[in-house]
């Protein structure tokens, strides 16, 4: 079986349009010119309170400093997300790779084909649609935000700009 | 199939005058929680702390940190701001441990009551919870959390690392002092 792994920076990020609710689709393309993050994440409902959406809802605030929008994704489906969303109060969508289950997860290399669900994995990707970082986290370890704002303070200045100003 | 990175989480903001610390500063160990006056998690975890202060003694210092989940807790931080204003009077461990021991109630009216019951100046008190006198504060906590990798509540540090896994009196009380060699 040969070795796969999420897709790393430097690569393109692969195009979706995804439902987020029953009559509302989210695509990548939605975001070009500001970054994103995109969560992988196992499934909607995890029974500890600090679960690694309600984190990310709490630090939305940061993100958005850095104009960066946050989409949380997994297999789950949209009246399960709506519920789960309305639950933790979330302020950001989540996104139903539903049908074909998985298939956008697959494209990114993070879909565990045994147990059927996403990956705990990571994507900060550019206004350009480029991914930027990536992380693949144990997938019973909530990888917490720091890696993501480091990654959007890491987009600052704009790629474009730093390689017109070389250091001396 | 990809099993995933292991990333060490460390402590960005290291345990200094700024914190609210029992123990001696010269401790062989460091335990610091961050933590959230509403979460039943942290409500489980007051107990265990105590116990593994009680276990260590003079060889432990302990740190709490703020950790809000104010979306999914309403009262979470009104209540870290009253430890803070309880702290602002020298008496925050007594209002954390009042915060924790009746975590279902936490509303303004029962945090008022809470000051009454430590004493505290409470036309003060009143006027720093209303004046959110201590919310950046309790922001600062959580920022140098998010930062530090915490990833849910409560979560601890031991000895500037993060700790994952379970988190009861004897695995604890193991994790910091196994450096030293000390066995409890």
């Amino acid at each position: 079986m040969a070795e796969t792994g999420i897709l790393k920076p430097g690569t393109p990020a692969p195009a979706f349009t995804l439902h987020t609710t029953p009559d509302q689709t989210v695509s990548l393309s939605d975001f070009r010119g500001q970054p994103v993050i995109l969560a992988f994440y196992p499934a909607d409902w995890s029974p500890v309170c600090g679960d690694q959406m309600t984190l990310y809802n709490e630090v939305l605030p940061e993100f958005r400093k850095h104009h960066a929008a946050l989409v949380g994704i997994s297999v789950d489906g949209v009246w399960c997300h709506g519920a789960f969303a309305a639950s933790r109060r979330l302020h950001f969508p989540l996104l139903a790779d539903f049908e074909p289950k998985g298939a956008v997860a697959r494209t990114y290399g993070a879909y565990r084909a045994k147990e059927g669900v996403t990956e705990r994995a990571l994507f900060v990707i550019d206004g350009e649609g480029i991914i930027r970082w990536s992380y693949l986290s144990p997938i019973g370890v909530n990888p917490g935000a720091d890696g993501i704002l480091e990654a959007l303070e890491s987009l600052a200045p704009a790629p474009s700009l730093a390689s017109t100003q070389r250091r001396a | 199939m990809a099993t995933g990175q292991s990333r060490v989480a460390r402590l960005v903001l290291p345990v200094d005058g700024r914190d609210h610390v029992r123990g001696p500063a010269d401790a062989l160990a460091t335990l610091v929680e961050y933590g959230d006056y509403e979460c039943p998690y942290c409500g489980l975890a007051h107990p265990i702390v105590k116990e593994v202060q009680r276990r260590l003694g003079g060889r432990l210092r302990f740190a709490f940190r703020h950790f809000p989940l104010a979306e999914i807790h309403p009262y979470a931080l009104p209540a870290a701001e009253a430890a803070e204003a309880a702290g602002a009077q020298g008496r925050f461990w007594e209002m954390h441990d009042l915060l924790y021991q009746n975590q279902r109630a936490l509303d303004h009216a029962n945090l008022v009551r809470y000051a009454g019951v430590l004493g505290l100046d409470l036309t003060r008190f009143v006027s720093e919870l209303a004046d959110h006198t201590w919310e950046a504060r309790v922001r600062d906590d959580f920022m140098s959390g998010v930062r530090s990798g915490v990833n849910g509540t409560p979560t601890f540090f031991v000895n500037g690392v993060r700790h994952d896994g379970p988190w009861d009196a004897d695995t604890l009380s193991a994790a910091l002092v196994a450096p030293a060699g000390v066995h409890v």
